[in-house]
């Protein structure tokens, strides 16, 4: 099975949030939550870069190590997904995420932020798939379909890419060797222990 | 007089041309050359090095201290949104598995003690047998002090364990849809349960800090092992060392619990920063599994461990041959005080 990753090429993002409102508008994310952003780093600066950033779906994830009821799994495509019919909505996954990815429909105190909210890779959740009741819990299931995560599909400079990491990679260590510079595969390192030389 | 012009000067005025003109070219070519070079030079706009000059993920990430995270700007309101990215977070799963298995060791370490303690020791008698006579140690105020936090710890406890180490030991045995209902039933339950708790705390404080003051008997009553180990009793006031050990461990390291607690009860309301989170959730664990671990050894030497403890926050009357072991100058007072035989109570 394929390793699914995200890749953003932050020397071709051009901060357009496209991805951002494609991923709202595929998973009808509840009001409030972002599954996916787009941040400048060193807005305004000569040699800005915006990075589109989501739940990087990392190796060993610590959200699903420090959920105190256990309620993440791993899919055979190295997707990490969790069940809402198990999360108690106590903010431990949203302290121990490097990303930032857990988010909770509302701000309350540990006990009434609701279901925790994340990124799926447009892979639904623990339901069956393509379900009405897995299509309102998680949004769509397009890896299902044999498509690829929507943001990554239509981003118009191809800065966000997402598929097997090997093949992202490759695709990435090209660019970054046809052009002579890549500001780095972003979130890597710490998301798989790994990194790109650019 | 008019030269003659002849071919060969011809010849000769093309060729210096020529090599006039091969010079200017060079000229020519080498400021062509050499401009961009300057111009690069001097950092005018249109000649950046993208390569030099992008951010560059590995450095940001080199320059990170602890505590911080890459951030910029995001159009998204939530100003949260905007914290690119924190590696930090992988720590804090680490610093919160370490502190659990810190605190877990130590409550296993004291239940093993504490049985090991009974199977040597064995209950603590009084010496001279029970006198059948009372006075009266704590009045209706300081038990129900005692045991409105005493409830509210053992119910906090219970849950606070459950979120530590249910997963591992819970979740296997009853299923992971009623551990889920458990859990979220113990989380409120630990939730309301702390304002009672934190009541307790201030209750006890005002009731009692007066006659926990550290004394230099004290240090006598621990060198003796409070009578506990060794043969014999230390003298002893109102309370003594192991008690006042006990009641500023309840009052700090609870006060610090409660205010972690709270920290995560309303998340972001005390401080912004997602670090302060982190650290107060793994203080918060950490502490509560050390006093769970010190209240066992409390609830172990009130109850089982000494005859005529438990009377004291029982009833309120505790055995005045018990008194006057465990607490001579304490008895004496309140002996000497009630000359009509009804003794004051402990004040």
């Amino acid at each position: 099975m394929a390793r699914m990753k995200f890749l953003c090429d932050a020397d071709r993002c051009i901060e357009c949030n496209a991805c951002v409102t494609a991923c709202k508008n595929e998973n009808d994310v509840p009001w409030g939550i972002n599954r996916r952003r787009v941040v400048t780093i060193n807005d305004g600066k000569l040699g800005e870069r915006s990075v589109s950033m989501a739940c990087m779906h990392c190796t060993d994830a610590p959200c699903a190590a420090v959920c105190p009821v256990d309620c993440f799994y791993t899919t055979e495509d190295a997707v990490v997904l969790h069940s809402k019919e198990l999360c108690i909505g106590c903010g431990y996954c949203f302290y121990a995420c490097p990303f930032g990815a857990p988010q909770y429909p509302k701000t309350g105190n540990f006990g009434s932020r609701g279901k925790m909210d994340k990124c799926t890779y447009c892979a639904g959740g623990p339901e069956a798939d393509n379900t009405a009741a897995e299509r309102v819990s998680y949004g769509a299931n397009r890896l299902a379909e044999g498509k690829l995560p929507l943001c990554a599909e239509m981003c118009s400079t191809k800065a966000l890419l997402a598929g097997d990491g090997e093949i992202i990679a490759q695709i990435y260590k090209e660019r970054v060797a046809k052009r002579g510079y890549g500001s780095g595969a972003w979130g890597w390192k710490t998301a798989y222990k790994e990194s790109i030389a650019t | 007089m008019k030269k003659n012009v002849t071919y060969a000067d011809g010849v000769r005025a093309v060729r210096r041309f020529g090599t006039h003109m091969a010079a200017l070219g060079a000229l020519v070519i080498a400021l062509l050359v050499a401009t961009p070079a300057a111009v690069t030079a001097q950092g005018q706009p249109g000649a950046v090095n993208p390569t030099a000059s992008a951010v560059n993920e590995k450095q940001l990430l080199d320059a990170l201290r602890p505590g911080q995270g890459i951030s910029g700007r995001s159009s998204i309101p939530d100003a949260r949104a905007s914290r690119l990215e924190q590696p930090d977070g992988r720590v804090f799963r680490e610093q919160r598995d370490a502190s659990a298995r810190t605190g877990g060791l130590a409550i296993l370490g004291m239940l093993g003690l504490l049985v090991v303690f009974y199977l040597v020791r064995g209950k603590v008698r009084i010496s001279g047998g029970p006198s059948g006579r009372t006075i009266t140690r704590f009045g209706f105020v300081d038990r129900f002090a005692h045991w409105l936090t005493a409830t509210s710890f053992i119910l906090l406890a219970l849950t606070g364990l459950n979120i530590t180490f249910g997963r591992g030991f819970v979740l296997p045995v009853v299923g992971p849809a009623a551990f889920t209902s458990l859990s979220e039933m113990g989380k409120f339950v630990h939730n309301y349960v702390s304002f009672a708790f934190a009541l307790g705390l201030v209750l006890m404080l005002l009731l009692w800090v007066k006659d926990n003051f550290p004394a230099l008997r004290d240090i006598r009553w621990f060198l003796q092992g409070g009578g506990l180990i060794g043969l014999g009793h230390p003298p002893a006031g109102r309370f003594n060392g192991g008690q006042k050990l006990i009641f500023w461990s309840v009052i700090l390291v609870g006060g610090a619990i409660a205010f972690t607690g709270y920290m995560l009860m309303f998340p972001f309301q005390f401080s912004t920063t997602i670090f302060d989170m982190q650290w107060a959730n793994v203080w918060h664990a950490f502490l509560g599994l050390l006093l769970t671990a010190l209240i066992m050894a409390h609830i172990y030497i009130g109850s089982v461990g000494m005859e005529g403890a438990f009377d004291a926050m029982g009833s309120g009357e505790v055995d005045q041959n018990w008194a006057r072991e465990h607490h001579s100058i304490w008895a004496e007072k309140v002996l000497s005080k009630s000359s009509d035989g009804r003794p004051a109570p402990a004040e």
